[in-house]
């Protein structure tokens, strides 16, 4: 009589055999497209205006970054410039451009581009010092680094 | 006896080190993707050469000027919000009011795909439109952004226009196709569109 009792089963165990393929699988996709941030900001973070027609930078590596923001001491007025992981001087943006060039190729210093990050509440007078500095030594292509929105008004 | 087979690693504990080093990507990765607005300044003239005398007739420059407390001025007597600053410069660049310049052997000719008033007293030819941007130092970086990608704007929308009347498709499908298979005749088209409404932004010096 017991022989076709049926057994009482719970549910089958789902197999986690795949499961650390599928963890892998994230796990390179993590890997490839991470990218370390290389300067810790010095300044207090740049809040970037809003724009509607923006054009992608190509080539990471050949990107030159300007940070201009607000210093972190409150008691510190103005605009402060950061490059790398210093805050510099206005007139020391030339040689940190042409720092920037000896890290490159020969071929490759025409494709530079300077990306100023700057914050939405700093002076337009730091930002045309800046592109007079890079005009200087002929670092032509700028591109003012924005976030992607149609929303201007927060913009001021 | 036959020695035992070497019993097989315990693969048990692989997800969890691949978690960790999941989790780890997942904190640190940032995936900002850097973009902005694009702009080309100007080469700064050799001081030893006598630069040549440039001409400008004041009808062709669209002259935009905003003082230290963000607040805009079109040719010096119409007091306007940014957005309105995209439809003043497309009905300025694209008014066609005159000739082009004489090019090597192009003789000058009107603006034949021009859709503006022809106003007479405005610009003359998108090629001789000019848009001049001067602001004070102490305006904020958002209105100057804001400015630039209105007049942005307004040419991607001319151009955008133009592509759509001539190859049927607008302007930023030709780029995008442009960059997924850069092909000699899309470039072709993308350099007629912008020689026809060419960008020619200038920033004066700026407002003490």
């Amino acid at each position: 009589m017991s022989k076709f009792k049926k057994k009482k089963k719970g549910l089958p165990a789902i197999s986690t055999a795949s499961l650390p393929d599928i963890v892998f699988m994230l796990l390179f996709f993590f890997m490839v497209s991470t990218t370390m941030r290389e300067t810790d900001l010095v300044i207090k973070k740049p809040v970037l205006p809003v724009a509607s027609e923006v054009k992608k930078l190509e080539h990471k590596s050949l990107v030159s970054t300007i940070y201009v923001g607000k210093s972190k001491d409150k008691k510190i007025s103005g605009d402060k410039i950061q490059v790398n992981d210093k805050i510099i001087d206005i007139n020391d943006i030339p040689s940190f451009i042409f720092a920037e060039r000896a890290l490159r190729k020969e071929e490759e210093v025409k494709f530079m581009t300077t990306s100023i990050k700057a914050d939405k509440e700093a002076n337009v007078g730091t930002i045309l010092d800046i592109k007079e500095q890079l005009r200087d030594i002929n670092a032509l292509k700028i591109s003012f680094s924005t976030s992607k929105g149609t929303d201007l008004k927060s913009n001021y | 006896m036959a020695r035992r087979e070497n019993s097989e690693i315990n693969a048990g504990s692989m997800a969890d080190i691949a978690f960790l080093l999941l989790i780890f990507f997942l904190v640190t990765t940032t995936m900002d993707v850097d973009s902005g607005i694009a702009r080309k300044l100007p080469e700064k003239a050799d001081p030893n050469q006598e630069t040549p005398k440039v001409v400008i007739k004041e009808k062709n420059v669209l002259d935009i000027t905003v003082n230290r407390s963000n607040q805009i001025l079109v040719e010096g007597t119409d007091y306007v919000q940014v957005t309105d600053i995209r439809k003043i410069a497309m009905d300025f660049i694209d008014n066609g009011g005159g000739l082009s310049n004489a090019v090597d052997d192009k003789p000058a000719e009107p603006c034949d795909y021009c859709q503006g008033a022809k106003n007479p007293l405005s610009s003359d030819h998108p090629s001789k439109a000019v848009v001049s941007l001067q602001s004070a130092r102490g305006t904020t970086y958002g209105m100057y952004v804001s400015i630039q990608n209105e007049i942005e704007a307004a040419y991607n929308e001319l151009r955008s226009r133009l592509s759509e009347k001539l190859y049927g498709v607008p302007y930023s499908q030709l780029l995008k196709d442009y960059k997924d298979n850069p092909s000699e005749s899309i470039k072709a088209r993308i350099d007629n569109l912008k020689g026809k409404y060419p960008q020619i932004i200038s920033e004066p010096e700026p407002i003490k």
